[in-house]
């Protein structure tokens, strides 16, 4: 084969090798710059009437969730397990934090009732703490260590292995 | 506040006597009416929506319309009509009025999002291909198409005239022939 014959076949290479890359790849999965990164600071009124920031739960795991009572069926999945898990490590210190986006109240308090939220909830006037945070969608949920830093971010519905892992993670201060 | 616009189109059409035609009672009215025609006038867009200047709304779109809606397909933030959009616009808006450049502005939602929220990727670095490529590819494709042509022409020159030579030759011979027969 000459050269000219076998120039084809090879200019095809870096194509396939493209291809290959693009098929390995969610095109709907968007790498957050925040991981292993310092948490962005955050202040939340929270229903029941207190405020919570960031800069308090210093020192503690954080799990951070971004919700909506719109978000239907995502939201309404991985509820009862933010709230199953918030109960049982929240005496080994686990703070769990619920941010409502783009919500009305009443609906929102709806949703906690009906899922009987018992860790603090507020909402986000003005997008602040989503987009400070990079959300493109709820849910999605922050694990933040002791340190305050970023560990993993989880778009979409939480499975219970996955959050299971993640907790144990922050706890241990892996 | 009537009464008032009636006596300012009096004193327009007096005589011109000043200190009696616009006393200053008739000028408080007269304030008071272009107060009133000022508040009455129906307000520009940007201050219904409690929003800045325009010169500072201008640069809002600038910066917003390279920004990409990420809960959109193909739109960016200035165009997209959703929640987070406008919420977006907002915070380039607040981050502008604190004196931030374009580029500052860019630079924290990329910290934010990722280069993902640029709709344009930067030219540096692995993105060059992306704007370099299609020149590239566009070379090619002109050097090829130039290449196959000139062998084209080539082989035409080489193979010379295309018509068969016998039947050229037929032809020659029978119009050589009836030029002959019609010419006795």
């Amino acid at each position: 084969m000459s050269w000219k014959k076998a120039l084809i076949p090879l200019a095809s290479v870096p194509l396939i090798i493209l291809l290959a890359y693009g098929f390995r790849t969610d095109p709907k999965a968007i790498p957050s710059p925040l991981l292993r990164q310092p948490a962005p600071g955050f202040r939340v009124a929270v229903y029941d009437g207190d405020e919570l920031s960031l800069e308090r739960l210093k020192g503690k795991p954080v799990v951070l969730n971004f919700w909506a009572s719109w978000c239907y069926p995502a939201c309404y999945e991985e509820a009862p397990l933010l709230e199953s898990t918030w109960r049982q490590y929240k005496d080994q210190g686990l703070v769990m934090v619920g941010v409502d986006i783009q919500d009305k109240e009443a609906n929102a308090r709806e949703f906690m009732r009906r899922f009987s939220f018992t860790f603090p909830n507020g909402p986000d006037p003005g997008s602040k703490i989503s987009i400070d945070y990079g959300v493109y969608g709820v849910p999605e949920t922050f694990f933040i260590d002791r340190e305050g830093r970023i560990i993993y971010k989880h778009v979409g519905a939480l499975a219970p292995e996955l959050m299971e892992a993640q907790v144990q993670a922050l706890l241990k201060g892996k | 506040m009537w009464s008032c616009i009636g006596r300012v189109g009096a004193a327009a059409s007096g005589s011109g006597h000043r200190g009696r035609w616009w006393p200053a009672g008739s000028r408080l009215c007269l304030a008071l009416v272009i107060a009133g025609i000022v508040l009455a006038a129906p307000r520009p867009s940007w201050a219904a929506a409690g929003t800045a200047a325009p010169d500072l709304e201008d640069r809002v779109r600038e910066v917003a319309s390279e920004l990409r809606c990420v809960v959109c397909r193909n739109l960016s933030v200035a165009d997209s009509p959703s929640d987070l959009a406008k919420e977006m616009r907002n915070l380039v808006r607040e981050l502008l009025q604190q004196g931030k450049t374009r580029e500052e502005v860019q630079a924290y939602f990329v910290s934010r999002y990722g280069e993902f929220v640029l709709l344009a990727p930067p030219k540096r670095g692995f993105n060059l291909l992306v704007w370099g490529l299609p020149f590239v590819a566009l070379a090619v494709g002109a050097c090829a198409l130039y290449f196959v042509a000139k062998r084209w022409t080539v082989q035409r020159e080489q193979a010379g005239p295309s018509v068969n030579q016998a039947y050229a030759e037929r032809v020659r011979r029978e119009l050589q022939e009836r030029d002959g027969s019609s010419g006795s």
